[in-house]
């Protein structure tokens, strides 16, 4: 220790930076104190609010799909539970062992593992994935045992849209689908998507998606910094979405694909009256729960492939040339413009525009005589109609057959229809850059050439024919109901127009003129007549797929597949109270008469007989077989 | 005055003693709710705290004579710690910081925090102040030493700690302004050269998030940006003890340690941390009064240095966690959880109560 005096000097050293030391202290913790007020006070709601963000977060809950049912209360489209593979990443110590382990005992395919590790890649650890989609009764029942050996891993239940019909419905109805990245935009503008990951994709499915999908609920939840769930802190529960009941019949929409079996074609059946459809079958066909929770490439491919397009829905998207199924139609059109339905034309089988060589063969070479307009639809004569739209003119022809809504969307409630095509001067001009010349009037007359219906379209005029002009849009709907009041609505009833004639009595004509193509001596469809219990119209027709050469004749058995002619039929029945109308087209089928016709005098029969019960016999009363 | 006749506690200072178990005791009420409730935690804090407590009051019965002669030796051992943990130090938290004895791991820099002013007051004391030139350059050679082995360890936040505890010494022992002014210049020209060849990445990370750390609030900023909303949300009455969503919640990095001033914020609000502060000033105030009141002068600069060096590290933490210093390791003092701190910091007191004994009535 050095001496007192020495400490004084020191000490006055010393005491004077202490002055300093403290001021400088004062200054640094009034520095900390308006830091934490400027914090705390100042700043403080902009600091709550984002406390809040960070902890306070909204959950969505996924509402319950609508069911979609037929006419009579079969399931068309419900939700099933199924069982989920899932795995909480976090938990998980070693993911290659833990998979080995796990295809012991539930069978893990290649593309579950490689899908799953896709996902594992791009999602936060804390995330459930899922594994294996749709376990089955065994491997959840095994699984169940062994999960104590699997920590981490989940056996989950979810909701599943399902399609108890499968095939029978995969075009009418459609499928839902996980939402894709091209969805978004339609999603952004049908609302409120949160928590939903399927969205319809075609069909009633697509079309009433915001019928069906429901309303999303919403369930405040506290979350930590690691995005785990603390609590729930409010809830607003989601809306399931409406019941659709719709006009279908599935007993004869599965008769309908049966009887189309083996051919590619479509069937459309509507109920004149309503415009309900009854069945609207495209065959083949596939099923559309492969592609609820997205179909695996191969399967795609294959069915994309395909020649016999499955994925293509013929009903509404197939165009067709209607062939003579028109004729009744072209007659009213005639009609209409002052050429009487008993004009007689001569038919030597074949026929000449003036100053032309060329020659317009009727289906029957050797020619039908003298015709009128009634055995003309009977026999189905082109020449009558290639001379009719001859005199009629293009342009009388485009205005007359529009009315009918040849050319234009039906209106069905089904995504994206097709319109068909009722050529015109303008059109053509606009389409091909041509002219229009004679010749495509007299193609037209029998429905070749440039004109082209769908099956949904014919289906529908045939059913305007039905109802002696009043038209109907026809409409799968028929009623909604509230999944919760189980209240039912009608969905809006079709609007009726009725196609207003001059000649009042020419839909009687004609209805009559195509009964005779099933009761005539000579109609085309008279075979069809035996054992029928009903009166029913209807025209056959056989639509050209390839043009034939001057001097050419079509020989069915010669040619290839792919080149024969489309077998088409259009009818309905009763004559009187029409309770169904129908077209059937099969493809490459040959002739109307030989293919289409049976098909529909099956379905019709089926129809009125098994589905509406008319015509039953009277039950025979029965003796002494009990005792 | 080698032996001490007067009764067993009397070596305690009152007022320290019981501003120490009062911040102690807020500790324990924020370390609860930061620990997310877990009272093993607490219990173990406890145990420390009860060692800490015990080192304080054996470190107050050693006279302030027997602490003057011993500084080199203490010194000098601290050194060789130092060289030791660099050469055979084991990993922790990706520098070498650590030394284990077996039974005990601790850092020898925590040493340091004391032996340095300690070094620093006994080369500054042995003659008249202010210190000469040759003095004054052991003095900055004997605090700059250390500073430097721990930056090779690396750890830039002690280094400076010590740094600053030993500076305030030497700013304490008089060195003129002129000099000061011209180290500061000199640090303004250097800061550049450091920032180039010292630093480490992350270290840069820190000093430019703090700048801005809303620039990156997910990453480098995260620490900060989350502390300071956790800060400013509890407002001025706080959202009450074990309620703060941004602690419990675990939206708060390190909130048992490090950042435990942005639980206690966040739950107490502005009232709590004013009387926190007050609680801290009050300590040093009491310090400085020894120092003041004391008629040696290495007692004198050591006890200013140490109490300084408190408010300095109640400061830099604060300062840290409130976004207006870079984020570097600086516990708390008496209210992070964490073992050797807590220890240096109590024998500090000690010292301090072991000095002021001298002056005290009792």
């Amino acid at each position: 220790m050095r001496t007192l005096n020495g400490f004084e000097n020191d000490s006055g050293v010393i005491h004077l930076r202490y002055m300093q030391a403290l001021l400088i202290i004062v200054g640094l913790t009034f520095l900390l104190v308006a830091r934490v007020v400027y914090l705390q006070i100042a700043e403080h709601d902009r600091f709550e609010s984002l406390s809040q963000e960070n902890h306070i977060d909204e959950v969505p809950l996924k509402p319950v799909r609508g069911l979609i049912y037929d006419r009579h209360n079969e399931v068309l489209a419900h939700n099933v539970r199924v069982f989920n593979l899932e795995v909480l990443p976090d938990r998980i110590r070693d993911m290659p062992a833990l998979l080995s382990e796990l295809s012991h005992v539930v069978e893990l395919t290649p593309d579950d593992i490689r899908q799953f590790q896709t996902t594992l890649k791009s999602r936060p650890s804390f995330e459930r994935q899922i594994l294996k989609t749709n376990l089955g009764e065994e491997e959840v029942a095994i699984f169940s045992v062994n999960q104590h050996r699997f920590p981490g891993v989940e056996l989950n239940v979810h909701l599943q849209r399902n399609y108890p019909h499968g095939d029978l419905t995969a075009h009418v109805v459609g499928h839902v689908g996980r939402i894709s990245p091209q969805d978004r935009e339609t999603v952004s503008q049908r609302g409120d998507y949160n928590g939903i990951s399927h969205i319809g994709k075609i069909g009633i499915e697509s079309h009433y998606e915001s019928m069906l999908k429901g309303q999303p609920g919403r369930s405040q939840v506290e979350m930590n910094a690691h995005g785990r769930i603390i609590r729930h802190l409010s809830q607003a529960l989601p809306d399931t979405g409406r019941t659709l009941h719709l006009s279908l019949d599935i007993k004869l929409q599965e008769e309908s694909m049966r009887a189309l079996e083996g051919y590619e074609g479509a069937v459309v059946a509507i109920e004149p009256k309503t415009g309900e459809v009854l069945a609207m079958a495209s065959v083949p066909t596939f099923d559309p729960n492969l592609f609820v929770n997205g179909i695996s490439r191969t399967k795609f491919s294959e069915l994309n492939a395909s020649s016999r397009r499955p994925l293509f829905n013929r009903s509404i998207y197939g165009q067709y040339a209607p062939g003579s199924t028109i004729k009744g139609f072209m007659s009213l059109v005639g009609i209409e413009n002052g050429y009487s339905h008993d004009r007689r034309v001569f038919c030597p089988g074949w026929f000449r525009l003036p100053n032309s060589n060329r020659r317009y063969r009727c289906w029957k070479k050797t020619g039908h005589g003298y015709v009128d307009g009634n055995s003309a639809i009977e026999q189905s004569c082109d020449v009558y109609y290639y001379n009719l739209a001859a005199r009629i003119g293009i342009d009388r022809i485009h205005e007359g057959m529009s009315r009918f809504g040849f050319g234009q969307k039906t209106g069905v409630d089904l995504p994206s229809e097709r319109s068909g095509l009722m050529p015109s001067r303008d059109w053509k001009q606009t389409a091909r850059q041509q002219p229009w010349f004679p010749g495509d009037t007299v193609n037209v007359g029998i429905g070749q050439g440039y004109m082209l219906v769908t099956p949904l379209q014919l289906a529908s005029v045939t059913a305007t024919l039905a109802n002696r002009g009043v038209s109907v849009t026809p409409r799968l709907l028929r009623m909604t109901e509230n999944s919760v009041s189980q209240q039912l609505e009608p969905h809006r009833v079709p609007e009726k127009e009725k196609i207003e004639l001059k000649g009042n009595r020419s839909y009687d004509a004609i209805i009559e003129s195509m009964r005779r193509v099933v009761y005539g001596s000579r109609g085309t469809a008279r075979r069809l007549q035996d054992g029928m219990l009903y009166d029913m119209a209807g025209k056959t027709g056989t639509a050209q797929v390839v043009g034939i050469g001057q001097d050419e004749t079509y020989d069915e058995e010669n040619t290839p597949k792919e080149h024969r002619d489309h077998s088409l039929f259009v009818g309905f029945a009763p004559l009187q109270d029409p309770q169904i109308a129908i077209a059937v087209i099969v493809e490459h089928g040959g002739s109307g008469s030989q293919v289409s016709a049976p098909i529909a005098r099956r379905l019709i029969d089926y129809y009125l007989i098994e589905r509406l019960n008319m015509y039953a016999q009277p039950e025979v009363p029965s003796f002494g077989e009990e005792a | 005055m080698a032996t001490d006749q007067r009764p067993l506690f009397s070596s305690l200072d009152f007022p320290l003693l019981s501003g120490i178990f009062m911040i102690c005791g807020i500790g324990m009420i924020a370390l609860y709710s930061a620990s997310g409730e877990d009272v093993d935690m607490l219990i173990k804090h406890s145990v420390r705290l009860g060692f800490a407590f015990l080192a304080m009051y054996i470190v107050s019965r050693i006279p302030t004579s027997t602490l003057s002669t011993l500084s080199l030796h203490l010194y000098c051992a601290g050194l060789v710690l130092l060289a030791l943990v660099l050469s055979v130090g084991i990993i922790g938290k990706g520098a070498q910081r650590w030394i284990d004895l077996g039974f005990i791991r601790f850092q020898p820099s925590e040493i340091m925090k004391i032996t340095v002013p300690m070094m620093a007051s006994w080369i500054l004391t042995k003659h008249p102040l202010p210190p000469r030139k040759l003095i004054l350059f052991l003095a900055v050679l004997a605090v700059a030493a250390p500073c430097v082995l721990i930056i090779l360890q690396p750890d830039l936040g002690t280094s400076l700690l010590i740094a600053a505890s030993g500076s305030v010494v030497i700013f304490l022992a008089g060195i003129s302004w002129k000099l000061i002014l011209s180290l500061g210049v000199a640090g303004v020209v250097a800061a550049p050269l450091i920032w180039n060849l010292v630093l480490h990445d992350y270290q840069k990370e820190r000093i430019i998030t703090l700048f801005d750390p809303w620039s990156d609030p997910l990453g480098a900023g995260y620490h900060t940006v989350q502390s300071m909303i956790a800060i400013g949300s509890g407002g001025a009455r706080g959202k009450g003890w074990l309620s703060g969503t941004q602690s419990q919640l675990e939206f708060i990095p390190e909130r048992s340690t490090d950042f435990i001033f942005s639980v206690y914020g966040e739950e107490f609000g502005l009232a709590g941390v004013i009387l926190l502060l007050v609680l801290y000033l009050f300590l040093v105030a009491r310090g400085m009064w020894i120092a003041l009141s004391i008629d040696d002068s290495y007692s004198k600069l050591l006890a200013g240095g140490l109490s300084i060096t408190f408010f300095i590290y109640v400061f830099v933490n604060i300062g840290m966690v409130s976004g207006i210093l870079p984020v570097v390791g600086v516990p708390l003092p008496f209210v992070s959880y964490g073992g050797t701190s807590i220890v240096t910091l109590m024998i500090g007191f000690g010292i301090l109560m072991g000095i002021s004994r001298r002056i005290r009535p009792y």
